[in-house]
């Protein structure tokens, strides 16, 4: 089961979350920061699943950007790993006109981030 | 979906986005905002009434300024307004804006929850979908109080649209992980098992999710959809790769839908279909055909979704686990993925093999990898990856290969990562004693551990080594001389000088012959660490000082000479000090022959659940006992075989052998149990940690050494006594009962209900009731985490012909069991002959992913079946008198355990089962009780009397019945009562 969705920047600033189970707004950033660090840190040789307390992370860079799943241990691995890319495709296509990158990677103001 | 529409697009909106943009500073935006804050307001409070339009932009703004981060403190009511506007544009701002901003004032939810209501009965189906997303996006308990009962009737209804029908589902999804109560079962539910059927592939989709949920609490009622979703399944997997259109993936039909619906059917047990069965087996070995052919595709994504599919139907053979020729396949095709270049396949083809591993049908299969998993463990370069190696190899691990096992994972263990160097020290420390067959290995393999990653090797590990050390004398003297020859290193771990001072000072005499290792060598040898030692191995060198004054009479001047030492008897830490005085004085009063007693060696450790096993469990959580024991990996084959009764002959005597590493029973830590007297200060070798009072009370640290109850009668030196039974449980070893399965079966002779087990996982609750010879059990198994736990069987096992006497029926239970959800079992049971050995009940279940096991007694003895009696004095005495062979009496006396109390003890009689007769006995303090216990083939009378004696503390049982064995059985059960 799906716990929650991330999408994070190369600078660890987080661009999208959503979660599917309440978690308290302070410790999702505490949360949040932990799980960037665990992910970023990893290298490309390293394989795409981290185990992060109790549940497993599953994430896919794209460029600069990062999403992150983080699942329940019963969760299909590759499954949620190719899903990331179903869901990449799928924003690209829909939003393509308005060049999704684009206001994903929108650097405006020195220190407000969207979303 | 609507797409974004340029044409519709909100200028106003855009030019303000653009502006916050542009704004050069912080200030500059606040700035920016709060104008136009305050135009919004202005133009919400003006008379104008505001068109639609201009409503969803301004709302749209607001949104937009939350987003940043501003608190925004109105516009709801204009929101609320776009509701029930008919343009869908607004309606969906209006929604967005709810969504995210709903706050609980009770005025606006009320009309919130009249514009869904409206809209989920418009019929519109994009109207109906917005609501349902709401509902959704929201969540909370008030929403699923006003529509839970409504989104059901939507969902099933023949006339909703594919679309609304799948948000639906979601919708009823959401609202019943939040609130299950809320979501009412009822007719619906057959009918939604149906939509498994339905055309629209994403109805399909959102169903099997809602399935997957519900049919966790109410197996039963779902039980359709095991055909359905095999059907369906099958059509997916045998079509072209294009027939689904939409939604096939890179050539791959519908790979998510296949993986939900594979995971639905883990939630059941095998079809007992055969013809769905056969399907379904059809089904798995089509997707491991085509695992084999050519790829459709060159791009990743068609190898990884077709991937997705082959480990979640690699998950289902292994939930099965009855079909070894599958078994056998699914590990083939992981160890074609063991040396795949990808690393996620690899990682994830270990991670599957280590389930494989504890299935009997497979473990040969996922032993022939061997070598790849170490090769693995050498050379991957992601850490998770070798640390799933480890994990695999210590899986696979049995009698044959435990010793290469072994050694590679002391060589890893050299070069291994910091964070996993404990768990792999532990799992080294575990595999060497299981599978030891020669303790000199096991004793080499320990000091290897400790010489080559000392720091990590935690008390629990070398405090075992000398528990079995202590245990078995054919080892001591290798021991001896190891530790020895490891104390010669220039460099040794503090650890090493732990555990050769204590083996030493145990065992020392027997390499003293050898001129090399002559007691002045030992001594000087091991003084030589002392100062270098913390405070904890100080001390417990001295204790070995005082044993070597025992040992080695020759070293009695040295030693006295180091303990009289100013360094000693003054010193700071007060542990110290104390035991130099004490040791000094004991050594120069008492006699030979008193210290021969005081010094005698250690009598061997009783058995008790390995403690660096309850380590690991405790570090890893429930994942680290995963596939310890090869006597669980049966966990289903019972059930699924149809199963043979399995009848282990180690079931009615606990074989203490069997369970060395106490796998089975996780007993509560033990009470640290102060041995008396002054033999205190002498067991305490092992002390460390400061001790709290100069009284020397043994800490929790050294009760687990000092604790030396002599070894129980029934398990002489139980400890690794016979490795031969516990490299081999048979396959079908329910386990003995855990230790405290007799104690928990006392306390229900006398009654029916209550908490029949509980640990930190799992609570059991029983209510019974019986009547002549027929009884109706419920058991209620409560998960206490918040964790699933899976293949959740509960089994009853006859031990012995017990089934020639006992007739127990069981109904199966749902495998899996929700955190904090609570199950029930329902057990018939009929008494056909008299029994004295109540069954067990084995529950197996896998916790985060680690199978789990326990076996305790059912709480159903034979005074269950008894009928009361009524009668008169005269009676009684005169069938009493008929009753008078010796064989046919029972008597015991004993101590009482429990406070003598007239009522109480009246009570527990009558729960016992038998009737109490007043004005039988000529003394009043006597109770007198008769009864019929009532089997199948035969009734035997029974007549009891207990005599209480307070002044003694002491009662006296006599039972007579017409069966000699019922009486001694009787007269057991219930002395232990009082």
């Amino acid at each position: 089961m799906i716990k929650f969705f991330l999408m994070v920047n190369k600078q660890g600033q987080t661009r999208l979350s959503k979660y599917y189970e309440h978690v308290d707004i302070n410790k999702r950033t505490i949360l949040e920061t932990e799980v960037i660090k665990s992910c970023l840190s990893r290298s490309s040789e390293q394989c795409s699943f981290v185990e992060y307390k109790d549940f497993k992370l599953i994430y896919r860079q794209y460029a600069a950007l990062f999403i992150v799943v983080g699942v329940n241990d019963t969760e299909n691995e590759m499954a949620i790993y190719e899903f990331i890319h179903n869901f990449v495709e799928v924003l690209d296509e829909y939003f393509s006109r308005v060049t999704f990158w684009l206001i994903l990677y929108c650097e405006r103001g020195k220190n407000t981030s969207w979303g | 979906m609507p797409a974004v529409s340029k044409g519709d697009g909100m200028r106003g909106l855009a030019v303000f986005i653009s502006d916050i943009r542009n704004c050069k500073s912080k200030e500059a935006e606040i700035k920016r905002i709060n104008k136009e804050l305050a135009n919004i307001r202005s133009k919400f409070k003006g008379d104008k009434a505001l068109d639609g339009y201009s409503k969803k932009k301004y709302v749209c703004k607001l949104l937009f300024i939350f987003l940043l981060g501003h608190d925004i403190d109105f516009g709801h009511m204009e929101a609320v307004n776009l509701l029930s506007s008919n343009k869908y544009t607004e309606k969906q701002i209006g929604y967005l804006f709810i969504s995210v901003l709903v706050n609980s004032n009770s005025e606006l939810i009320r009309l919130i929850n009249n514009a869904i209501k409206n809209d989920l009965a418009s019929r519109n189906p994009t109207f109906m979908c917005l609501a349902l997303h709401c509902i959704a996006n929201v969540g909370s308990r008030e929403m699923g109080e006003a529509f839970a009962a409504d989104i059901p009737r939507i969902l099933v209804a023949g006339d909703s649209m594919d679309s609304v029908k799948q948000s639906a589902a979601l919708c009823l999804l959401r609202l019943y992980k939040a609130s299950p109560d809320l979501v009412p079962m009822g007719e619906w539910t057959a009918r939604v098992v149906h939509l498994l059927n339905d055309q629209h592939m994403g109805v399909v989709t959102a169903a099997v999710s809602l399935i997957t949920c519900l049919c966790k609490k109410n197996p039963d009622d779902f039980k359709t959809c095991i055909s359905l979703a095999v059907s369906r399944l099958s059509r997916i997997v045998s079509s072209a790769s294009t027939d689904l259109q939409d939604y096939t993936y890179y050539f791959v039909p519908a790979p998510w839908l296949s993986v939900k619906l594979l995971r639905l059917l883990q939630c059941y047990p095998p079809p007992e279909d055969a013809a769905v069965k056969g399907r379904l087996v059809e089904c798995l070995e089509t997707v491991l055909n085509k695992a084999q052919e050519p790829p459709k595709s060159k791009k990743v994504q068609h190898s990884n979704a077709k991937n997705a599919i082959l480990f979640e139907t690699i998950s289902l053979i292994i939930h099965y686990d009855s079909e070894p020729n599958l078994l056998v396949r699914a590990c083939n095709q992981l160890g074609q993925f063991l040396q795949h270049r990808e690393t996620n396949l690899r990682y994830l083809a270990l991670e599957s093999m280590c389930t494989l591993a504890s299935s009997e049908f497979s473990h040969e299969a996922v032993k022939t990898h061997i070598d790849t998993v170490i090769n693995a463990l050498k050379t991957e370069r992601d850490v998770s990856v070798r640390q799933r190696a480890a994990d695999l190899l210590y899986a696979m691990c049995d009698r044959s290969n435990a010793k290469q096992i072994v050694s590679e994972m002391l060589r890893y263990l050299e070069t291994a990562d910091y964070a996993i160097r404990e768990e792999i020290v532990l799992k080294v420390a575990i595999l060497a004693e299981k599978y030891a067959v020669d303790y000199s290995w096991y004793v080499d393999t320990i000091l290897n551990l400790i010489r080559i990653a000392g720091d990590y090797v935690s008390e629990e590990v070398w405090y075992r080594v000398l528990q079995i050390v202590t245990n078995r004398d054919d080892v001591q003297g290798y021991a001896a001389k190891t530790v020895f020859e490891a104390l010669q290193a220039p460099a040794c771990h503090e650890n090493m000088v732990k555990v050769g001072g204590y083996i030493l000072g145990e065992f020392g005499n027997l390499i003293a012959g050898d001129p090399r290792s002559s007691p002045p060598v030992q001594f000087s040898l091991l003084h030589s660490k002392f100062h270098l030692c913390s405070v904890a191995t100080r001390a417990l060198l001295l204790s070995t000082y005082i044993k070597f004054i025992n040992l080695f009479p020759e070293t009695k001047a040295t030693i006295q000479g180091v303990l009289r030492a100013g360094s000693q008897l003054r010193n700071a830490d007060v542990e110290l000090q104390q035991r130099a005085v004490e040791y000094l004085t004991l050594s120069s009063v008492a006699s030979t022959d008193v210290l021969a007693t005081v010094l005698e060696e250690m009598p061997p450790f009783p058995e008790r659940e390995s403690s660096i096993l309850a380590k690991l469990k405790r570090k890893k959580g429930p994942g680290a006992a995963s596939a310890l024991d090869d006597g669980r990996r049966d966990a289903s084959s019972n059930d699924i075989n149809g199963g043979v009764e399995p009848t282990p002959s180690t079931v009615s005597t606990p074989s203490p052998s069997a369970d060395l590493l106490g796998l089975r029973a996780a007993p509560p830590p033990a009470a640290p149990q102060a041995p008396a007297g002054a033999g205190n200060l002498l067991v305490d070798v092992s002390s460390d940690g400061p001790v709290a009072q100069p009284g020397l009370g043994p800490t929790p640290e050294e009760a687990f050494l000092s604790e030396l109850e002599p070894p129980a009668p029934e398990s002489p030196m139980a400890l690794l006594a016979d490795p031969a039974p516990a490299a081999d449980p048979g396959p079908e070893d329910f386990g003995s009962p855990i230790p405290e399965a007799d104690e928990l079966l006392n306390k229900f002779v006398c009654k029916n209900n209550g908490v029949l087990f509980e640990n930190q996982l799992l609570q059991i609750g029983v209510k019974s009731e019986f009547r002549q010879n027929l009884g109706r059990m419920y058991l209620f198994y409560g998960n206490k985490t918040s964790v699933q736990f899976q293949s959740f069987t509960p089994t009853v096992v006859h031990p012995g012909d017990l089934q020639t006497h006992l007739a127990v029926q069981t109904k199966r239970v749902a495998a899996q069991v929700d955190g904090g959800a609570q199950v029930q079992q329902v057990l018939n049971i009929e008494c056909l002959r008299d029994f004295l050995t109540p069954p067990l009940l084995s529950v197996r279940f896998r916790y985060g992913g680690a199978p789990q096991s326990l076996t305790l007694k059912l709480p159903v003895t034979i005074n269950k079946f008894f009928q009361p009696t009524e009668m008169a004095a005269q009676d009684f005495f005169q069938r009493w008198k008929q009753l008078s062979l010796p064989q046919q009496e029972a008597q015991k006396i004993f101590k009482a355990t429990h406070p003598m109390d007239a009522e109480v003890t009246k009570a527990k009689l009558l729960g016992f089962g038998s009737a109490l007769l007043d004005n039988v006995d000529p003394n009043p303090e006597n109770f007198v009780g008769a009864g019929i216990i009532q089997t199948k083939a035969l009734q035997v009378g029974c007549l009891l009397r207990l005599e209480p004696n307070a002044q003694a503390q002491m009662y006296r049982l006599t039972l007579r019945t017409s069966k000699e064995s019922v009486s001694r059985h009787l007269c057991e059960l219930l002395a232990q009562q009082f």
